[in-house]
């Protein structure tokens, strides 16, 4: 195709909806990288289609203006999917959160995260269930005060990265609402991704869960909480850049000084490529206060992708048997005429 | 039955019959569906009406020789125009003594019984519960026309000299067991040899080896002085035209494919494996060429989920389940009824309730249908009458649901999935194609509205991928016209009753019902579903008899057609059969408050004939 696309702004992608986040909700600054990145991609606005499931993040779709699905708890992941069945040309992003996208939904994600389809999945995660006002969410610490755990909550939380590298992920990420640098960059690389594209957002529930990532994204504190990932380079951070991850014997992450006898060589070499995924798994356990979060893109490899799968199978399938013909279908087997 | 000799073919005497009720019956790995299946193929290419009955455990292989483990099939093949597998069996073919055990019973007095005698030793006995050798009962098989046949043995002599195991050559038992009956009934083997080769064409020794197993059956026929007649069902009078043997799920699967590639477009289905629903997703997986998509979800939400998003996305979408997935199902119709999306979700009934019954049949999922989703959330159902309609059905369902805007219920039953009969082919140049089309360019001043609507107030279906279209829709409750959220209380009832009156819209475009017997008289027997033949037979025979009898089959069960409060009323008594605890029943006493009688079975069973009879004349 060689006709042009008119230029776009991220002000053709906002819709007519008053939105309606609570003031300084982490949504608003992920609804502005996103409207932002768009018009960058070089696709047909109507291309674009964003799915959603239900929960303070499930309203996304609304407020941006291309075809949008705001659908039922859970199953954005499985929605989308049909979308792709049909429509491997259009480019499908899915918001969910961590009570939508890996409590009620987690089997849908796995799934579609095994799969492979060219879906770009975005979790918000701020721990918390926000639209139903504050309950404990399957990522809130163990010990988590909330309505419905007054004593503190008792369950293990789920890391959603390790959810999506134990679920075969071709693509997975981190990033923070207010870091919208980092954030665009990291959802430019999803959207040139093939293949499933998973994203955790830390984002900030201002009213039930405040302050639970201030750790990584207040400036002057993140700095120490922090390592970014940038693939074939080591990793270092520290406000004075002067800390490093090394992997000690038991392949077991350890953070070090740097001097001392321990240069950059001795650290940790991010590679996203690699097709084993034990490293992208060990830096998603990485976990505060004992390390540094890693954020950035923990793995990027290639896969056959499900839709395009799909729809090869059916170009084989008519190559093959030419194009389906009812008169054949109807007498095929053994048929018999009644005079 | 008639009764009337014929020439002799091989020194042995013919006699004409004009229907039989053969049922085949051993362990479930003693291949006796593949024995009726044959059997009824070639009843069906001679030209025969055919209907059937499979009966299966849910079990793949139960523990070998148990009464638990016993897998049946039942052919009715006749001269005349079927409509049943038959209420008695006139001849039972027994692999073992659980098979003897469990399907005696339904063998008619003086019907035929052959057995494999081999089978009868003392382990077997006692995994049948059998103190005795029930074949040294005399007044046990007194009634009976027996015929004790060292099968096991006589396979195995049959397959000599192809280098088999013992056991491999046991398993071609069957073959020889269809070859007893293929002489007994004259069929032409031909299908059956043809199919083996094909089968097996990768395993040519195996293929051999049925087929020399097939051939010995029918040699021991000839030359056994055991059996002294042999019989010959004349082809029956259909309506002139081409044929082919079809069973429900087939016809579901093909009736789909046919609606799409007459509407030129892709065809989306999305199922999880569940009895009896898996063959449609397994028949559909083969028939890519066509354009259809299947997509084996990882479970009953993601299929239906899927399945809802192809259709916002613009093209024809399906799913398929039995009533445990259809209560999965439950939330994402839902939203399909609030977006008003076109999708056809297939239910082919089984017993109930939870896991129930999966391979025996039931009608016990019509106010799951109907009522089976939270908040006021109306849908077209429409129900399928025999195998052969469910090609028809599968196009109208899917028809409703473009025309409307709407998801349908399509409901089969597990009789009718697994039961076959002939089909008529069509002619494809006589096949209505669906028409639909999607909006190009924005419906007002405003742009695109994706709830303006028509005079049936069926909404405009935009295309993904449309420019200038792009809208938002979802399950919250929606302003009229736009589209957009909105939670007004008015607008909420507004919407409630504009998504009821769309469903109720569906009657002006349905056939009116008819009413087959006395158009008006005592008795309206109203039926629906898998049961349509049985039903019809029966009201057929009391019309014979001069009673005043009409039948009312429903294919449309929501809404029900325009006129059936006048058809009801045509009658003094309205019987509803169904095998349930009584759903329709009450669905019409609601609807038309009128006294109805009610006529029930749930057993897992289809109606008998003779049953349904007695219970029409108790009203009568």
């Amino acid at each position: 195709m060689t006709t042009e696309l008119p230029v776009l702004t991220a002000k053709d992608f906002a819709s007519d909806q008053e939105l309606r986040w609570c003031p300084r909700c982490g949504d608003y600054s992920i609804l502005a990288q996103f409207k932002k990145l768009l018009p960058t991609l070089g696709i047909p606005q109507e291309n674009f289609v964003v799915v959603s499931g239900i929960g303070c993040s499930s309203r996304f779709p609304y407020y941006v203006d291309t075809y949008g699905f705001h659908s039922i708890h859970g199953r954005a992941p499985a929605i989308a999917t049909g979308i792709k069945g049909v429509r491997p040309d259009l480019q499908v992003w899915v918001i969910t959160g961590d009570g939508d996208g890996l409590s009620i939904g987690g089997n849908h994600l796995m799934h579609a995260i095994r799969r492979n389809i060219n879906l770009k999945i975005i979790l918000f995660n701020n721990q918390i269930y926000g639209l139903t006002k504050g309950q404990y969410s399957p990522t809130s610490p163990v010990g988590k005060r909330t309505k419905s755990t007054p004593m503190g909550s008792i369950d293990n939380p789920l890391s959603p990265l390790s959810v999506a590298i134990g679920s075969e992920a071709t693509f997975v990420a981190r990033s923070v609402d207010v870091d919208t640098k980092h954030l665009t960059s990291i959802l430019e690389r999803a959207a040139h991704h093939q293949g499933t594209a998973f994203i955790e957002v830390y984002q900030d529930c201002n009213v039930f869960n405040s302050g639970a990532f201030y750790y990584a994204s207040k400036k002057g504190v993140k700095e120490n909480n922090i390592v970014y990932l940038e693939h074939g380079k080591p990793l270092i951070y520290g406000a004075d850049r002067d800390k490093g991850i090394r992997v000690s014997e038991g392949n077991r992450p350890e953070v070090v000084e740097l001097g001392n006898g321990i240069s950059e060589d001795d650290l940790l070499f991010h590679d996203e490529q690699t097709p084993e995924p034990s490293l992208a798994f060990m830096l998603a356990r990485m976990r505060h206060p004992e390390f540094p979060e890693p954020l950035g893109v923990f793995r990027s490899v290639d896969r056959p992708v499900y839709d395009l799968a799909l729809d090869q199978q059916v170009t084989e399938a008519i190559e093959q048997k030419g194009p389906g013909d009812l008169d054949t279908l109807f007498s095929s087997g053994d048929t018999w005429t009644v005079e | 039955m008639a009764t009337t000799e014929v020439a002799p073919p091989d020194g042995k005497r013919t006699e004409e019959r004009d229907s039989i009720v053969i049922r085949f019956c051993g362990d479930s790995g003693d291949g006796m569906q593949l024995a009726g299946t044959q059997m009824t193929n070639v009843s069906a290419v001679f030209g025969n009406d055919v209907s059937t009955l499979p009966d299966f455990p849910a079990e793949i292989r139960a523990p070998a020789g148990s009464l638990a483990g016993v897998s049946g099939f039942q052919l009715h093949f006749s001269s005349n125009d079927i409509h049943t597998p038959g209420d008695e069996v006139d001849t039972l073919v027994a692999m073992n003594p659980a098979a003897l055990k469990t399907n005696i019973a339904d063998l008619k007095r003086g019907g035929m019984l052959i057995v494999n005698a081999d089978s009868f030793a003392k382990g077997d006995l006692k995994k049948a519960g059998y103190e005795t050798n029930p074949l040294d009962d005399d007044d046990l098989l007194a009634p009976y026309d027996l015929h004790k046949v060292d099968m096991s043995r006589l396979t195995r002599d049959s397959v000599e000299g192809l280098g088999l195991s013992p056991r491999e050559a046991d398993r071609c038992k069957n073959f020889f067991a269809l070859g007893l009956i293929y002489w007994l009934y004259e069929r032409d083997a031909t299908p059956t040899r043809n199919w083996v080769t094909q089968k097996f064409a990768k395993k040519p020794e195996i293929a051999e080896a049925n087929l020399k197993a097939l051939q010995g059956g029918q040699n021991y026929g000839s030359s056994t002085g055991s059996f002294r007649v042999h019989y010959r069902v004349p082809a029956a009078q259909l309506a002139p035209g081409r044929y082919r043997k079809m069973t429900g799920n087939e016809a579901l699967a093909i009736g789909l494919v046919t609606a799409a590639k007459l509407a030129n477009r892709p065809l989306y289905y999305a199922g999880y494996p569940i009895t009896p629903a898996s063959d449609i997703l397994h028949e559909l997986s083969r028939l890519k060429h066509f354009g259809v998509r299947t997509f084996q979800a990882e479970d009953e939400i993601a299929a239906m989920s899927s399945a809802v998003g192809a259709a916002f996305a613009g093209e024809l979408a399906i799913t398929a389940s039995s009533g445990p997935g259809i209560c999965l199902k439950g939330e994402a119709m839902g939203l399909g009824v609030i977006t008003e999306l076109p999708m056809v979700i297939i239910d082919v009934q089984r017993g109930g309730p939870s896991t129930g019954l999966p391979t025996k049949t039931e009608q016990s999922d019509l106010m799951l249908a109907m009522f089976g989703r939270n908040g006021e959330s109306p849908l077209p159902i429409v129900a399928a009458a025999t195998p052969g309609d469910c090609f028809w059905m599968a196009q109208e369902a899917m028809r409703i649901a473009v025309e409307f805007m709407t998801p349908v219920i399509l409901l089969s039953d597990g009789y009718i999935a697994n039961g076959a009969e002939p089909w008529q082919i069509p002619d494809v140049a006589d096949l209505k194609p669906i028409v639909f089309n999607h909006p190009t360019e924005a419906n007002s001043e405003d742009g695109y509205q994706p709830y303006l609507r028509d005079d049936r107030l069926v909404r405009p279906w935009a295309k993904v991928g449309t420019p200038g279209l792009m809208h938002r829709i979802g399950g919250l409750e929606k302003s009229d016209v736009t589209g957009n959220v909105d939670y007004d209380p008015d607008n909420h009832e507004h919407m409630s009753h504009v998504r009821a009156q769309k469903v109720a819209n569906v009657a002006q475009s349905i056939p009116e019902q008819d009413v087959f017997g006395v158009p008006e008289g005592d008795v309206l027997v109203v039926s629906w579903g898998g049961t349509f033949g049985a039903v019809r037979q029966a009201v057929k025979k009391l019309n014979e008899d001069g009673r005043s009898v009409g039948h009312a089959h429903l294919k449309y069960l929501n809404p029900f057609p325009r006129n059936l409060a006048d058809v009801l009323g045509r009658f003094k008594t309205v019987l509803v059969a169904e095998l349930n605890l009584g759903q329709l029943v009450q669905l019409i006493r609601s609807r038309f408050l009128i006294d109805t009688q009610q006529y029930n079975k749930i057993q897992g069973k289809p109606f008998r004939v003779g049953e349904l009879i007695e219970a029409i004349e108790a009203v009568l």
